[in-house]
C-alpha cells in the first residue's frame, strides 16, 4: 500500500514538473460568465473579455495605452471633407471555418450591425453611416453622413468586429472569426476553451491553448488562484487580498485603470435635484478619498467629471466639487432644502454598495436623509435606468469615451442642455486633436459646472496574476482579456 | 394496486400542472426586462425592442404560457434568451454534475449516518451516545458553505490533493470527476449525515421500547441482534422520509456549494438565470426539480412498503 502511494506521488510530480517544463497554456479566471460568445449581439462585458482581439477581430483595434491600432484594415485614407473613408484590408486573411475574409464580410457586418432590426448594444457607433460599398476584394469603402474623426475609434470597438454571414448564426454558441485564436469548446458554467489558429493572418502568438474559467464567489476566486487552479486573474474580485498577493512571491498583483467613471448618478429632474443649488451641495458633501478607501480599499482615482484622468485630453475639475461640508449646508440653506430626504438605490457591484453606505452617511453630514435600496441589476436596468423612478444612484460607466450620453435628454440622468449638445455636433466634425481636445475640455467643464451627477473615481482594474506571466494587460481601455502577446517567462 | 397508482399519477399530472402555473405567474411578476439586462446602459431604444421581439417576448402573458406550458408536455422546454440554446440541452450539461454530487453526497450521509445512528442507540445513555449527539449537533450548527472553505484551505491550498474547485466534466474519466465532487460532496454530506444519524437514533429508540422488542428478547436474542433484526428494519420509516426530503434538497439546494466550488450545476444555472432574467432557463429548471421532488416522494412512497408490508397492505 505504502508502495503504491509512493508510486502515485511520484507519477504526479513527473506530470507537474513536465508541466513546469514547457508551459504555453494558460488559465484564466473571470468572476462572469459570458451569456453568448458573440460581440455584436449583446453588452455584456464578459463576451469581449474572452472573444476580443483573441478570437474576433475589427478594422481597427485597442492598442494596450488605449490608442487605435490598425486590424483587420491594413490602412486607410480620408477624404478632403472628412467624410469618406477608404479602408484597405489585408490580404490572405481567413475565417476559422476556411472561408476568406474580404470587403463583402466587411459591408455585411457593418449593415447588419447599422440595420433596423440591429440588436447591436453599441447601435450608435454604427449611426453616421451613410453607406457602405465593398469596391474589390480589399478595398471598403464607408460613406458617412457627417465628417467623424473618431470613426477609426468606433470600429475598434469588440461591437463592430468582422463576422461571416455563413457563420453569424452560430456565432452566439461557436464563435467564427478572423483571430489568433480560435474556440474549442464552451463548457456552459464552467468554461470557455480557446487554441493557437494555425492560419493566422498576423503575428502568431505563444500560446498554444488558453482556458477562462468562471469563477464568481470571491472566496472561491481567492483559493483558486492560491491553488494554482487559475493563473491569472484579470478582474480580482477580492481586492481585501490583494495585500496577501502582494506578500506572495508567487504572484503579481496589477494594478491598472479602467474606463469606468463611477458616479453618483443624479436624477436632473427629480423634484429638489432639479436646482442646481442642491446638486452643488451634493457634490460639496463628498469626499471622494474616504470613498475609494472605504469601498474600493485604496483602489482608484479621484475624478471631478465624467472623464477618465488616463486620458489626454482629460482636465482635472476637482476643485469645482472639493470637499466642503460648510458650503454644501450653506447652499442647501439657500435653496431651501434643509431636512432633505433622497433615495439612492444601488445596484449589485461593491463600488456601489459599499460606496453607497458611505456616500449617505456623508450625505447626513450635511443634513440630508437618504433612504437607501438594494437592487439587482435587472431591477435596476428597469427602474433606474429606463424608468428613471430614482433621485440618486452609483453606477460605473465603463464604455470608452462616453461623455456624448450627456447629449442624450432622455438618458437617465435626465440632463437637458442644448449647449452641451452643440458641444458634441461640434466635437463630431472636429478632426484636429488639438481641436478635438478643446472640445472636449468644455464639454467636461460644462457637466462638472453644471453638476449634472457626483463624480467619485475612476474604477481601477486590479489583478492577479502568477509571477512568471509576461503579457497581459495593465489597463483597460476596453473590456478585454487580449492574450496575443502573452507567454511564460521561463 | 393499479388503482392506487393511477389515483398517484393523476395526483401528479395536477401537481405539476398547478406547479407550472405558479411558477410562470411568480416569474411574471418580477421586475426586469431580459433583453435590456443584455444590451446594457449604451443600447438604443429600437435595439431592445427588436430584441424583445426576437426573442418572442411581446405576446400577452397568457399566450406565452400556453407556448410554453404546450412545449413542456413535447418535452420542449424552449431557447434560453442570453445563452441561445435550448434549455433541455442546458439542464442536461448541468444535470451532469448536479444529479452526481446529489446522489455521492445523498452516499456518504448514508454511510456516516446509518453506522452512527446504530451506535448512538445502541449505546444509549452512555459516553459514546454523548459523544455522538454532541459531534452531530455541531455537525448541524456548522454552515455547510464555511465548511467548505475550510476543506477547500485545507486541502486545496495547503495540501494540494484537490483542486479548490470546478468541474473537469465526465470525459475526463470517471476518477477525475469523482474526485472534483469529493470536497463539496462532502460539504453537502455533513450535516445531512448529522441530521440522518439524530433521526436514526430516536427512531431506533422507540422502536427498542415496543412489545415485540421485548418478545423477541425474551425469546433469547442478544440486544444487538434484537436491534438488527427487528428494530432496525421498523425504524427505518422515518429514516427513509428524511431521505427523501434530502435529496430533493440536496438537488435543488446546493447553490451556495456549488458557487463555493464554481461547479457547473443545476444551482449556479438557476442563479445565474435569475440575475440575467433568463426567464425561460429559471421556469425551465424550477419545472423539473418540482418534477424531480414529486417523482422521489412517490418512490419513498414505495420504499416505505417495502419497509413496512402493512403499508402495502393498507393501500
Amino acid at each position: 500500500m505504502l508502495n503504491r502511494l509512493k508510486l502515485a506521488i511520484a507519477a504526479l510530480a513527473l506530470s507537474a514538473s513536465a508541466a513546469l517544463a514547457a508551459k504555453d497554456t494558460i488559465t484564466l479566471g473571470m468572476v462572469l460568465e459570458p451569456p453568448n460568445l458573440d460581440p455584436t449581439a449583446g453588452a455584456a462585458a464578459a463576451i469581449d473579455e474572452v472573444v476580443y482581439a483573441n478570437i474576433f477581430e475589427g478594422l481597427t483595434r485597442f492598442a494596450p495605452d488605449g490608442s487605435i491600432l490598425p486590424a483587420l484594415a491594413e490602412s486607410w485614407e480620408i477624404s478632403d471633407d472628412g467624410k469618406v473613408y477608404t479602408f484597405t484590408l489585408h490580404g490572405g486573411v481567413k475565417f476559422h471555418d476556411g472561408t476568406e475574409m474580404d470587403a463583402t464580410d466587411v459591408k455585411f457586418s457593418l449593415d447588419r450591425a447599422r440595420a433596423p432590426d440591429s440588436t447591436n448594444a453599441q447601435k450608435a457607433l454604427f449611426a453616421g453611416i451613410e453607406s457602405v460599398e465593398a469596391l474589390d476584394p480589399r478595398t471598403v469603402r464607408v460613406t458617412l453622413k457627417n465628417p467623424d474623426g473618431l470613426f477609426p475609434f468606433k470600429m475598434a470597438w469588440g461591437d463592430a468586429v468582422i463576422v461571416a454571414p455563413e457563420s453569424i448564426d452560430k456565432d452566439a454558441t461557436h464563435p467564427i472569426g478572423t483571430g489568433p485564436f480560435r474556440f474549442v469548446k464552451w463548457v456552459k458554467g464552467d468554461r470557455v476553451e480557446i487554441e493557437k489558429n494555425p492560419d493566422y493572418w498576423g503575428t502568431p502568438v505563444k500560446l498554444s491553448h488558453a482556458t477562462f474559467k468562471f469563477i464568481s464567489d470571491p472566496n472561491a476566486a481567492f483559493a483558486a488562484m492560491m491553488a494554482g487552479d487559475v493563473d491569472a486573474f484579470p478582474n480580482f474580485p477580492a481586492p481585501e487580498t490583494l495585500e496577501q498577493f502582494k506578500a506572495d512571491p508567487r504572484f503579481r498583483v496589477i494594478v491598472g485603470s479602467t474606463e469606468g467613471e463611477t458616479i453618483l448618478s443624479t436624477n436632473n429632474k427629480a423634484g429638489p435635484l432639479a436646482d442646481i443649488r442642491v446638486r452643488e451641495a451634493i457634490a460639496h458633501a463628498i469626499n471622494r478619498q474616504e470613498i475609494i478607501d472605504g469601498a474600493m480599499f485604496g483602489y482608484g482615482t479621484p475624478i471631478g467629471t465624467h472623464f477618465a484622468p488616463h486620458n489626454p485630453a482629460y482636465v482635472d475639475l476637482r476643485a469645482l466639487s472639493k470637499y466642503d461640508p460648510e458650503l454644501s449646508k450653506k447652499l442647501l440653506k439657500e435653496a431651501g432644502q434643509e431636512g432633505l430626504r433622497l433615495r439612492l438605490m444601488l445596484p449589485p457591484p461593491t463600488y456601489a454598495r459599499r460606496g453607497g453606505e458611505i456616500v449617505a452617511s456623508q450625505l447626513r453630514a450635511v443634513g440630508i436623509e437618504t433612504e437607501i435600496t438594494n437592487l439587482e441589476w435587472a431591477q435596476w436596468l428597469e427602474q433606474v435606468f429606463k424608468g428613471k423612478d430614482y433621485d440618486l444612484t452609483i453606477v460605473s460607466h465603463t464604455e470608452p469615451m462616453d461623455i456624448g450620453i450627456y447629449a442624450r435628454p432622455d438618458y437617465y440622468f435626465q440632463y437637458d442642455n442644448p449647449a452641451f449638445r452643440d458641444l458634441m455636433d461640434q466635437l463630431n466634425l472636429a478632426t484636429d486633436p488639438t481641436k478635438r481636445a478643446a472640445i472636449l475640455g468644455a464639454a467636461q467643464a460644462m457637466i462638472a459646472r453644471d453638476y449634472v451627477n457626483g463624480y467619485l473615481f475612476q474604477l481601477a482594474k486590479t489583478g492577479v496574476a502568477n509571477a512568471k506571466i509576461r503579457g497581459l494587460w495593465e489597463n483597460a481601455p476596453t473590456q478585454a482579456n487580449d492574450l496575443t502577446g502573452v507567454y511564460w517567462e521561463e | 394496486m393499479i388503482r392506487y397508482l393511477a389515483r398517484r399519477l393523476l395526483s401528479l399530472a395536477l401537481s405539476l400542472i398547478a406547479a407550472s402555473i405558479v411558477i410562470f405567474a411568480v416569474i411574471e411578476i418580477i421586475p426586469g426586462d431580459p433583453a435590456a439586462y443584455m444590451l446594457g446602459l449604451n443600447a438604443s431604444p429600437e435595439a431592445v425592442a427588436a430584441l424583445r421581439d426576437q426573442l418572442g417576448l411581446n405576446g400577452t402573458a397568457f399566450s406565452r404560457y400556453l407556448d410554453w406550458a404546450g412545449g413542456l408536455l413535447q418535452g420542449d422546454f424552449g431557447q434560453s434568451y442570453t445563452y441561445r440554446v435550448p434549455v433541455a440541452e442546458l439542464i442536461g450539461e448541468r444535470i451532469q454534475v448536479s444529479l452526481p454530487l446529489a446522489a455521492y453526497a445523498l452516499v456518504l450521509t448514508v454511510l456516516i449516518a446509518f453506522p452512527v445512528g446504530l451506535i448512538a442507540a445502541a449505546r444509549r445513555g452512555r459516553p459514546a451516545d454523548w459523544g455522538i449527539m454532541a459531534a452531530t449537533q455541531l455537525g448541524i450548527a456548522i454552515p455547510n458553505f464555511w465548511f467548505a472553505m475550510l476543506l477547500v484551505l485545507l486541502f486545496a491550498v495547503k495540501l494540494h490533493w484537490f483542486s479548490a474547485g470546478g468541474f473537469p466534466g465526465w470525459e475526463g474519466g470517471l476518477a477525475a470527476g469523482l474526485k472534483a465532487l469529493t470536497l463539496p460532496a462532502i460539504a453537502l454530506a455533513l450535516p445531512q449525515a448529522s441530521i440522518l444519524a439524530r433521526v436514526m437514533r430516536s427512531s431506533l429508540i422507540d422502536t427498542l421500547h415496543q412489545d415485540y422488542i421485548r418478545t423477541a428478547r425474551a425469546k433469547g436474542l442478544t440486544r444487538r441482534q434484537a436491534l438488527l433484526r427487528h428494530a432496525l428494519r421498523n425504524g427505518l420509516i422515518p429514516v427513509l422520509t428524511i431521505m427523501g426530503l434530502q435529496f430533493s434538497f440536496l438537488l435543488a439546494g446546493a447553490i451556495i456549494i456549488e458557487n463555493v466550488f464554481f461547479l457547473p450545476g443545476l444551482g449556479r444555472l438557476i442563479f445565474q438565470a435569475i440575475t440575467q432574467r433568463d426567464l425561460i432557463v429559471v421556469e425551465g429548471v424550477v419545472m423539473l426539480l418540482v418534477f424531480a421532488v414529486i417523482v422521489v416522494n412517490f418512490m419513498v412512497d414505495i420504499a416505505y412498503g417495502a419497509a413496512d408490508p402493512r403499508l402495502r397492505r393498507r393501500r
